[in-house]
């Protein structure tokens, strides 16, 4: 008896201490990550790095303001395309659609979602690039915004749905349409839900660059404005990785690190609004 | 759920109703009248031929036992049940004399209000779930919704108690208090008729006894239709009692009667509490 009862504690504190040590490598990744990029681009990451624009091959300094700016940009354009659009629908998939047509368009934005992101960088070429002639922000805005649809349509259903349908039933009673009860109750009774979900949707697409690399292209200049090429961080990135200097390298590390700041600040922001939303609730 | 053969015993047993519906006494002012009404859930029938009448200004309880129809039948008189899908109602509702079928459905929830069973305050502030249903008819001057929200909050006699926290969310509320702010919210746009389904199943007696007196205040400016398990508050609230049993108005009459010299065996049997 004695013996099994040995064998077991054996098997139990190992079984233990293996999942302890694989949960601290987990959280050890993103620290691993976040410290090697700041180790790397320390000497990259100052005042000129967001101000000024990338020097001529060959000479070393400069900065990425241009790529800053350009990500916001894409990224702005992709949230005005990919939002509404998600979002509507998924207040269709919630508040209107019958069950088996439900399941249909859920299905369909589940396939979509599953998409390869450089597969929707070659439509944007098709659809955008190739009838105007040449690379874009807004082509690169496109991409990036149809890439934002399926998580906006499922985030909007998933927090709609969990407005309970008492407080439907209960503006309906008062004499509201059914579109009156949609807009003035059961979205402001998600609201903190929807925006986070929106944020961390913009966080996904972020880092995305296959898809920015033949619709925006990139840019070593201040871009010529929203139909011409534009500088992005990722795609900035992966020039710089794959050029030969040594200087671009540490400055990839550095874009690297901004990206990944911004995406984890855009990250915070959403869980705090979906925090102070519940507390909100249950007060 | 009963089964079909037992629906069929009952439906056999009890005399027909329709087109004699058991009303009070003639002369009084009929706000709702119902003829021959049948509902169904999909293929399930939930209510049997229910004829009766609603009088103005008086309080109309519906008492029976759970899945009798009661519920079903008071959400047919506002049209909430049309926001069920595969749901199917036949016969003629009249208010005022007034085709309620044909009417424009949020005209007749505006006209006729409804108090859910649990509270469903929206999580909004105390003053704009009362003033929400103003709004939405297009009532936005300012003056005219706080008059209409203070006015709305004293008769649910709940004033008192959030006259300092008009701007504080609702949910900041306990349990009666959110009932009564849910009937004051009905009473804002004024309705003639206020429907409440079993409105106090989840108060406490104190809480309970507080929306029964306001109730009894506001029978001058409302008809009131009471759904409730509870007998005692029946016969304390209403004028004239309802009894349903497995889809079917079983009788209905002056309250005293009903409880105390009911002409149906089924209505003595369950007001003496030998079933249910």
């Amino acid at each position: 008896m004695m013996e099994i009862s040995a064998t077991r504690r054996f098997v139990n504190t190992f079984m233990l201490s293996l999942s302890g040590v694989c949960t601290v490598a987990v959280v050890s990744v993103l620290f691993f990550i976040l410290g090697y990029l700041l180790f790397h681009g320390a000497a990259s990451l100052n005042w000129d790095f967001f101000t000024k624009l990338p020097k001529p091959s060959g000479e070393t300094g400069g900065g990425m303001a241009n790529a800053i700016v350009g990500s916001g940009k894409v990224l702005l354009l992709a949230t005005l395309i990919g939002v509404p659009i998600g979002f509507l629908a998924g207040v269709f998939l919630a508040e209107y659609s019958g069950k088996t047509f439900a399941f249909l368009i859920r299905y369909v934005v589940d396939l979509l979602n599953g998409v390869p992101s450089i597969v929707i960088g070659i439509v944007a070429y098709a659809l955008v690039v190739r009838p105007m002639k040449h690379y874009s922000t807004l082509a690169g805005g496109v991409a990036l915004g149809i890439m934002m649809i399926p998580i906006a349509v499922r985030t909007t259903e998933e927090f709609l749905r969990a407005v309970p349908n008492s407080i439907r039933e209960g503006a309906m009673a008062l004499g509201a349409t059914k579109a009156k009860t949609v807009f003035t109750v059961v979205i402001p009774a998600a609201i903190s839900g929807l925006v986070s979900g929106m944020m961390l949707n913009l966080a996904r697409v972020a880092g995305e660059t296959a898809p920015l690399l033949f619709t925006a292209l990139g840019n070593q200049f201040w871009s010529a404005g929203w139909l011409a090429p534009i500088a992005t961080l990722p795609v900035m990135i992966y020039n710089y990785a794959i050029s030969p200097e040594e200087d671009l390298h540490q400055q990839a590390w550095a874009a690297g690190f901004v990206l990944l700041a911004l995406v984890l600040i855009i990250n915070v922001t959403a869980r705090l609004i979906i925090a102070r939303g519940a507390s909100a609730q249950r007060r | 759920m009963a089964s079909p053969q037992q629906q069929q015993s009952v439906k056999d047993s009890v005399t027909e109703t329709s087109g004699n519906p058991p009303a009070p006494k003639p002369g009084a002012a009929l706000k709702l009248t119902a003829r021959d009404v049948n509902f169904f859930y999909g293929a399930f029938q939930a209510l049997y031929d229910i004829s009766l009448d609603i009088p103005a200004n008086k309080v109309t309880a519906f008492i029976g036992p759970s899945g009798c129809g009661k519920s079903t039948f008071l959400r047919t008189m506002n049209r909430m049940n049309e926001t069920i899908r595969n749901t199917r109602v036949e016969g003629e509702l009249k208010l005022d004399n007034e085709d309620l079928f044909s009417m424009d459905v949020t005209d007749v929830r505006r006209r006729v209000g409804m108090v859910f069973q649990k509270s469903n305050p929206f999580p909004k502030t105390i003053f704009d779930n009362v003033a929400y249903g103003l709004r939405v008819n297009g009532i936005k001057k300012s003056s005219i919704v706080s008059a209409a929200v203070e006015q709305s909050l004293k008769r649910a006699a709940l004033w008192n108690e959030v006259k300092d926290k008009l701007q504080k969310p609702a949910s900041a509320l306990s349990g009666g208090q959110q009932q009564r702010l849910c009937i004051a919210r009905a009473l804002a746009v004024e309705p003639e008729v206020l429907l409440l389904d079993e409105p106090c199943s989840a108060l406490d007696p104190i809480a309970t006894l507080k929306i029964e007196e306001l109730l009894f205040q506001i029978k001058d400016i409302t008809t009131i239709v009471i759904v409730t398990h509870n007998m005692q508050q029946a016969a304390r609230l209403a004028d004239f009692t309802g009894f349903f049993f497995m889809g079917k108005l079983i009788e209905m009459d002056v309250t005293k009667k009903i409880f105390q010299n009911p002409g149906k065996k089924e209505t003595e049997d369950y007001v003496t509490g030998r079933f249910g």
